[in-house]
Order: C-alpha cells, then structure tokens, then sequence
C-alpha cells in the first residue's frame, strides 16, 4: 500500500519530539476524527535550525511528519511556506490517494509554527 | 519471515483436506450440474453431499440450504427476499448497530425503498439487549436481523432469547452467523431463528461460497433471478468447487469443533491477560461471551493503523477498527455505538485467532506488542495524557 520511501520513514522517523521552548509551536488535527501533528521549530536569522514532530496517526502521518520536518530544516521561512502537501507527497514517493487529505496535515501544522514564530516576533 | 496470521475473521487458510476435495471439481469433473451425463451428474451429486454437510453442521434439513456466492450475499437474500415477500404484512425492520455492512446496507436500501428501519443500539459491551428489542417492535415489523457475533468485538448476542421474542410475536428472525459458524457450536433448532447466514472461507473453506439457512416452508423472493438452481431460489450456475470446500470445511467443522473451541479459548485467554499487562490497554466486546479466539482491545494515546502496520513488519497479523485502517475513513460505526469515544476507537487492534496458531505465535505477540505501543506512544503528542479531553468528558475508556 505505501512507498518503501513512506515506510523507511514510518519504521525510523526522522526528528521525533519536542523541541524546549521552540521558537514556534503549530498544531494541526483532532483525534476524535482523524491524526494530530505537532511540529515546534527553532529559528536562527530567518532560518529554521530545528524542527520536531509528535504524531498520533497512521503510517502516512508518521511519515509525513517526519519529511516535512526534514524539508523544514535548513530553510529559510520564506522557503519553509512553499513546502505544500503534494511536495511532501512527492519527496515521499507517493501516498495513497485517500490519504492525502487525511494524513498529509504536515504543511498546515508546519504553517501554523511559522505563523507562530512571526507573532512571537512581533510581541 | 515466519508469518503469524491473527486475522481469521477476515478469513482463514484453506484446509488442505478441503482443497483435495475441491481439485477433481476443478479438473475431470467439471460438467455443469445441471447436465444429464456423467460429470455433470457427479458435480450436482458433490453439491447435495456439500448442502448435506453444511445443514448437519448447524442442525437443520438440507432442503433448507440455499447456496449463494458469500456471506454477503446470503445477508442481501435474506433481508431483501423477506422484506420484500412479506411486505404486504407490514413494513417495519429493525436491525442492529453492531451488524455487518452488509445487513447494515441491505436495510439502508430497504429504508430507501420505503421500509422503515429500527437501528437497535447496543450496551457498552455490544450485547443487544431483549428489552430493546421488545420496545423497537411495532404492528409492522416483519423482520427482525441481529448479528451473531460481532467479528470486531468479539461478542455473542443472546439470539435465542431475541429469536424467541420475535416468535412471540410472529416475526421473522434472521441472524448474520458468518462470523460464529465453524468458531462455535450452533444448533438452529435450539436459537430458533428463521433464517442464518454462513461463510465457507469464514472456517477453512474456500472463498466464493456462502449458504442462508432458510426455514423449511417460508417464502423468500429472490435476488437472482435465472434457472431453476437452489430451488428457483438463486439463479446461476453453481461454483462446484467452492461449495464442495464449504461442505467439506463445514464436515471437518463439526468434527473438530469441540477441541478446537477448548484449545483457541485457552490461547485467546493468556493472548488477553497478556496484553493487558500494558498500560492504558482497554478489552472491548464482552468479557465472557465472546467468540473462543476473538482479542479486542482499544489502546490509549496511539493509532491503530501504525500499530498494524508495525506488527506486519514482524510477520504478525492483526486488524483494526480505525479509521485510518478503512477505506472509508471512519471509525469502526460498532466501537462508537458502544459508546468507546472516537479518540480511543482510533487505537482499535483486533486479534481473531485459529486453531493454527500456537503458543510460541501468542508468546511472541505478547513480546513484541508491549515494544510497539511504547514506540508509537514516544512518537504521540499525547503520551502525557490527551490534554484535557478526560475532563471534558471525550474520553472515557470503558471500564
């Protein structure tokens, strides 16, 4: 059903945890319907230096977590806001098509670290 | 990689004994059993020694055996062909939540069809309980279809007390037993009910053949309609081969059955303890009556596809009720009728054992399982609980 790329990622998930008070923090699902990601992300002059996932969801989920955080690191913000959905997809591979819209909630929780660490920013 | 299979209520292995006696049909003996000459007849001789088999294995005449393509199809003939017959008597069905898509879509067609459906909730443990049966019975109800057991908890529902309740009344009672036929001693003359659905590849048959048991002298209105095969009952040339591996299985069923259901009820038992070592580790369905192999458990904090998908990697196979497992992407519509909230029903993990499996396959489940939770739950944002949803009262594991 998944990519070997998907699985290599599923059984040894890259950049699991939590990052000690993160320069932004997204969150993005519900485990009443569905999986949860939480991505914190350390920044250093627009860069993002680090970045950490915790991921209660499928294979696809974990595996997404874990290359977005991998896509993350190393980019600037600018750069970090075009990783979309289809690019994690594709870097995986492939998903399954009904796990697209499910799993692949990387990008938004990505988004909302970003958009995190800006209004941390301006405070 | 030594495979160690905990998915029979998807379907079991073939039984080597069965597969011998399916080969000639597939080979010399192939005539159409319809057809007068000697293949022929030697296959139509084959199907009514098969029909012979399967009625013995749940006490009933053979005449009272309709084959039919699978267990899904004998729940469409029954739900449909009765309705159907008898709606000039009335137009009210109720099933119940736990049922198998199949009956639970055979009734939404009927619902659709101008019917009106009853959908019976069940308690916490997935047991329907007589009095709410009783209460969801009106002047026009014809049918009446309860599962027997439910193949993703596990529990076996009281149905000669539903079945005699129904009678009471003069309603017909059908029972999905895919899941029950071949795991556990049925006896129809002692549930009572009217009509019961079977699966052969559901106890070591063969895919492709499913049997309704169909009161002797009741009118049911077909789905298929063709020749005059199963009594004008079920159109379509006979698949010989699957239904003399049903027959067969179903022999080798009531044969065996008895230390079958005492050595599974054992290992099914340690595989329970076992597990619920774990911490935050919930047995759903019914602690006593359920199926002798059935393990069902809800594991907090994680999800169950992942679970799955770590235990295929070690060559164990399970199944699950969450979301992410089904293709519809939804979670398992019985753990939620039970009241499991849908945060716990995501961490679904069912193991459905056989007579195959041994202990060294329990031991090492027991081993690894404990491994995977701890892995998946280091990976979870809630390893520290779910953030509240406890106190709002989303999370209430059942006790």
């Amino acid at each position: 059903m998944y990519s070997a790329k998907v699985m290599e990622h599923f059984m040894n998930p890259r950049n699991v945890g939590e990052i000690e008070n993160p320069d932004g923090v997204g969150e993005e699902g519900n485990p009443t319907c569905g999986d949860v990601m939480k991505i914190t992300i350390r920044v250093s002059e627009g860069r993002i230096v680090d970045a950490k996932f915790q991921t209660f969801g499928c294979g696809a989920a974990i595996a997404v977590s874990s290359m977005i955080t991998e896509m993350a690191k190393g980019k600037t913000i600018e750069e970090a806001l075009l990783i979309s959905k289809e690019s994690v997809a594709n870097e995986l591979e492939g998903l399954p098509a009904q796990k697209m819209h499910c799993s692949n909630l990387g990008a938004d929780a990505l988004r909302k670290a970003i958009a995190d660490y800006k209004d941390k920013q301006k405070k | 990689m030594q495979v160690r299979y905990f998915d029979h209520v998807a379907t079991t292995p073939l039984d080597e004994e069965v597969l011998k006696a399916i080969m000639p049909y597939l080979k010399e003996d192939f005539g159409n059993p319809l057809s007068i000459y000697e293949s022929g007849m030697r296959a139509r001789k084959a199907i009514e020694e098969a029909r012979a088999e399967v009625s013995s294995l749940i006490n009933v005449k053979p005449s009272e055996i309709i084959f039919t393509s699978s267990g899904a199809e004998a729940n469409n003939l029954a739900l449909r062909g009765i309705a159907l017959a008898k709606q000039s008597k009335g137009s009210h069905i109720i099933v119940s939540k736990v049922e198998h898509h199949s009956v639970l879509n055979s009734a939404r067609f009927l619902e659709k069809s101008g019917f009106a459906v009853t959908f019976l909730h069940p308690d916490k443990y997935g047991t329907i309980s007589p009095e709410s049966l009783r209460k969801a019975i009106t002047n026009e109800t014809i049918l009446i279809s309860i599962i027997l057991a439910s193949p993703e908890v596990g529990t076996v529902q009281p149905i000669k007390e539903l079945a005699h309740i129904a009678k009471e009344k003069g309603i017909t009672f059908h029972t999905d037993a895919v899941s029950g036929v071949g795991s556990i001693p049925i006896d129809v003359s002692d549930l009572g009910v009217d009509l019961l659905s079977m699966a052969g590849h559901q106890f070591y048959g063969p895919k492709g053949a499913g049997a309704l048991y169909l009161r002797e002298g009741m009118r049911i209105v077909p789905l298929i309609y063709g020749g005059i095969q199963e009594g004008g009952r079920r159109a379509g040339t006979e698949n010989v081969p699957a239904i003399v591996g049903m027959g067969r299985a179903a022999g080798i069923a009531k044969e065996k059955l008895p230390e079958r259901v005492h050595y599974i009820k054992g290992l099914r038992d340690k595989l329970i303890e076992g597990i619920l070592k774990t911490e935050k580790v919930y047995l759903t369905g019914h602690p006593s009556e359920r199926l002798p192999g059935h393990a069902s458990f809800v594991v907090e904090f994680i999800e169950g596809e992942s679970m799955l998908l770590l235990l295929a990697v070690l060559g164990i196979y399970a199944a699950s009720g969450s979301a992410c497992s089904s293709k519809a992407l939804k979670a398992s519509p019985v753990l939620l009728s039970m009241g499991i909230s849908p945060n716990l029903a995501q961490g679904s993990i069912v193991f459905s054992l056989g007579y195959e499996n041994t202990e060294d396959d329990i031991n090492y489940l027991l081993t690894e399982f404990p491994v995977i939770v701890k892995r998946l739950r280091e990976i979870s944002p809630y390893q520290k609980g779910w953030g509240g949803m406890e106190e709002t009262g989303q999370c209430i594991p059942q006790k």
